[in-house]
């Protein structure tokens, strides 16, 4: 696969005269070799003191080698890294550690069944007289740590019994319980919702008042732009371009990390609404989700919209028959429906592409026509026995439609990317020709170019006449694509807004319930 | 609208499968279990002058076909990523049960009914306790394992029950044709359906993907529940006919009969190249690892090696076979390094 727009952006590399400014880290002429791949090649980066420093790249642009390289996990083949000008050397992760290096990662360590404050210290608790553990020290240190970051949570109380949010908290804290200079935030608002995002942004302020040196990886550029100061955009293990974010438009950067140009519009298509297709009334759930009622039309795009926790992952999940409503009715194309079971919804019509591809959506050992197949089996095969020719006749169908790239349709769905394993997913349920498709973050972990790719294929489906619902945490997905937006809160219905009455500004303020 | 500014290549399309059908069938576990198995034949071979016999071969086929027509059930089971360690206790039921009612004057059609009724029985137990009531397979089957077996030994104590029907003989000492016993047909004939059943079948798929990803499976409309209770229903029943067969070959039944073969039926399965993790396997693999520990066993038996010993070689040829293959991948990988 030959990207051949791949030089139509030279190499620039912006260099800005910093004054008398020093980095605290600079890495120079980095280079890491794999067996087979380059995964960085002859990189340099500075990070400076109280200044926080933006690693913007696509997935495999070898950012995650960079961080595994300054917390100690591998050794680069080139290159030097200097801490305040000098030379180190980290030879162990411990290393790191001690030099003053600490990251939060992507999908962060933690242990559920231990409390906060074994969380925050496990592997360097204090030790008291007789080398036992220090207990009082350590719940007194991470209520102070914790205090730090605007948080009051108590360090006896188990992580299982905190939110997604206060666990992140947790690893910040576990992060800074080490004496860092240097602290690494690798993809750190993936799993928070806005008002999470802001605080964590507050906290990031104090750090950068501490005189901390940040370099803050993300997606997401109107995150970039609110935090950070300096950039540096990585390509296929090459840093191509870095400099001050101030007065650098985000197309510029764009065009950098992806080599070409990408779309910044929507990929919306204008689809005749139709009649409603399905209708839900008064739809409640004992605990996760209350009183929710909605239409949905043919050709329509319903964007749901709301923080982590707010219910829609839990609603679009009794909608496909996963877990039972409390009370509820559901009608389908004018005949009233109940769904019991995934098997029933699927009959009906009714399909879901989750959250988590990997632990709901796939079975990532099995080949790609398999996983295709699995819910139209009943169609490929006859009689209950296997069709092989079938279901590659359908995998290639709906894998040619989605433009799926693999190597072939009998290697295992685990060896693709995210945005191809995102397209079997998707695959597997038009194949059963569904006549409403649920899509829960259909972008998540998903880079730039697959993403456009993704809304190019919903606003296709759209166009056909299918129904879709598209749970989303993020805004300019649900401005660009939806039709209508609904936003929950807190297991709520917080209102129903048209296209044209959706602002950013309203749909927050829907969902944080903030005048 | 823009959706991208490069002209869309041509579609590509995408091969079915990679490499020829001859070098996929190469690389598998399958074959290489077979070179463990003609190694271990032509060794027996050179080390017994009566081991290259037809009616000694068929002697040894005893030693593994009543326990291979459970070890495919077990391998669907262990596929689907959960155990049955009840299996030998549900067959010293079964055999206690075929016995009572021997004693009371049951006939042979009347006896093979109740051995398979009480296979079914058990596996109704373990189904419902592991399906409906959600508990994990192994601490249902450890129970289950203690209750089954309980029961035969009250109903037994130190006793044995005995006088069965002649015609209940044939299905553990009956033949054929020539050398070919009733238990080894059947032994084919069941390897035959199960293959059937795992690769060809919508519910063999089913079990694949339950195995490899429970929730994807949850998620896709597969009825989890409905097939794990089938599989535990399957597993008894396959118990209930090893019971039928192991009773009528032994002529009487003690509550000790088939003591320990859970684990042999186990490692019967995971030598076959079943992943202990669920998720992988082939009803092939099962039927070589079948006739490797058969020939093992019986090879050593010739040879008048004690039963300790023995069951110290199959220990070891289960750790090899299971490192040989990691251990190559390694060598590979660290030479492409």
């Amino acid at each position: 696969m030959v990207k051949t727009t791949m030089n139509a952006v030279a190499p620039m590399t912006v260099i800005e005269s910093r004054g008398a400014q020093k980095p605290l880290l600079e890495m120079r002429g980095i280079s890491q070799i794999f067996p087979g791949v380059k995964a960085l090649d002859q990189v340099s980066i500075a990070l400076y003191p109280g200044e926080v420093t933006a690693l913007i790249g696509e997935n495999g642009a070898g950012k995650s080698t960079l961080v595994k390289i300054l917390t100690g996990i591998y050794r680069p083949n080139e290159g030097e890294i200097l801490l305040d000008g000098q030379p180190v050397q980290f030879a162990s992760a411990q290393a790191a550690i001690d030099a003053g290096v600490t990251a939060i990662h992507q999908e962060t360590v933690l242990f559920d069944e231990l409390t906060v404050g074994e969380n925050i210290f496990l592997g360097h608790a204090p030790r008291g007289r007789f080398g036992t553990i220090d207990w009082r020290t350590i719940h007194a240190r991470s209520r102070e740590l914790l205090r730090q970051l605007e948080s009051e949570i108590d360090p006896t109380i188990r992580l299982k019994d905190l939110s997604i949010a206060q666990r992140h908290l947790v690893a910040i804290a576990r992060a800074l319980s080490v004496e860092a200079r240097i602290v690494i935030m690798d993809e750190p608002t993936a799993a928070l919702s806005r008002k999470e995002i802001d605080d964590l942004f507050r906290i990031v302020e104090g750090l950068k008042r501490q005189g901390k040196a940040i370099l803050f990886i993300s997606h997401k550029f109107d995150e970039v732009y609110e935090i950070a100061e300096n950039f540096a955009v990585f390509r296929d293990g090459k840093a191509v371009g870095q400099g001050r974010l101030k007065g650098t438009p985000q197309a510029d950067i764009v065009r950098l990390m992806v080599g070409r140009d990408v779309y910044d519009v929507f990929p919306k298509i204008k689809v005749e609404i139709g009649q409603t297709v399905l209708s839900v009334e008064n739809y409640c759930h004992p605990t996760e989700f209350n009183d929710i009622s909605f239409d949905l039309k043919r050709g329509e795009i319903l964007g749901v919209y709301g923080l982590i926790g707010a219910g829609r992952s839990e609603l679009c999940q009794s909608l496909f028959g996963i877990t039972r409503p409390s009370s509820g009715r559901l009608t389908l194309e004018g005949n009233r429906i109940e769904i019991r079971s995934s098997a029933e919804a699927i009959a009906a019509g009714i399909v879901y592409v989750p959250e988590e591809r990997g632990r709901h959506g796939l079975a990532l050992p099995m080949p790609i026509f398999q996983n295709m197949s699995l819910p139209s089996l009943a169609r490929t095969s006859r009689s209950g026995l296997l069709n092989a020719a079938n279901e590659l006749k359908l995998a290639r169908q709906y894998a040619e439609r989605l433009d799926l790239r693999a190597a072939a349709l009998s290697v295992p769905v685990g060896t693709l990317s995210g945005g191809n394993q995102q397209k079997v997913v998707i695959g597997k349920w038009l194949a059963t020709q569904p006549k409403v498709i649920i899509l829960d973050e259909p972008t998540k972990g998903i880079d730039i170019g697959s993403k456009a790719a993704v809304h190019g294929f919903i606003s296709e489906l759209a166009s056909q006449g299918l129904s879709i619902i598209m749970v989303s945490s993020e805004l300019p997905e649900i401005l660009g694509m939806s039709d209508r937006v609904m936003v929950m809160r807190e297991g709520l219905q917080a209102g129903i807004f048209e296209r044209a009455e959706a602002s950013a500004e309203v749909l927050v303020r829907a969902a944080t319930g903030n005048a | 609208m823009n959706k991208r500014d490069t002209p869309v290549p041509a579609r590509r399309t995408i091969p079915d499968r990679l490499g020829t059908p001859l070098s996929r069938t190469l690389a598998s576990w399958e074959v290489l279990l077979f070179g463990v198995a003609v190694l271990i034949f032509i060794a027996n071979s050179l080390a017994s002058p009566y081991f290259l016999d037809a009616w000694n071969l068929s002697d040894a086929t005893f030693n593994f076909t009543e326990k291979a027509l459970v070890a495919f059930a077990m391998a669907l089971l262990i596929i689907a990523g959960e155990i049955d360690l009840s299996v030998a206790a549900i067959i010293a039921l079964a055999s206690t049960a075929m016995g009572a009612a021997a004693q009371a004057g049951v006939g042979t059609p009347g006896l093979v009914a109740i051995g398979i009724g009480t296979g079914l029985a058990c596996g109704t137990v373990n189904g419902f306790l592991v399906s409906a009531l959600k508990l994990p397979s192994i601490v249902v089957t450890i129970g289950t394992m203690s209750l089954f077996r309980g029961i035969s030994y009250i109903a037994l104590g130190d006793k044995a029950y005995g006088g069965y029907p002649d015609s209940f003989a044939y299905f553990g000492q009956g033949y054929l044709v020539w050398v070919f016993s009733f238990e080894f047909g059947l032994f084919l004939l069941c390897a035959a359906l199960f293959a059937v059943l795992l690769h060809w079948t919508n519910f063999g798929r089913q079990v694949m993907v339950i195995g490899n990803n429970e929730f994807a499976a949850r998620f896709s409309g597969v009825p989890v529940e409905r097939v794990k209770f089938i599989l535990f229903l399957l597993t008894g029943l396959m118990s209930g006919i090893a019971a039928v067969c192991l009773t009528s070959r032994l002529g009487s039944t003690r509550p000790s009969i088939a003591q320990g073969w859970e684990l042999e039926v186990v490692t019967m399965v995971v030598l076959g190249g079943v992943s202990i993790l669920g998720g992988s396997g082939s009803i092939l693999g099962v039927v070589i690892a079948a006739f490797v520990m058969g020939l093992v066993t019986f090879g050593l038996g010739l040879l008048n090696v004690p039963g300790i010993v023995m069951s110290i070689f199959v220990g070891l040829l289960l750790i090899v076979t299971i490192a040989l293959p990691i251990l190559a991948r390694r060598i590979r990988q660290a030479r492409r390094a």
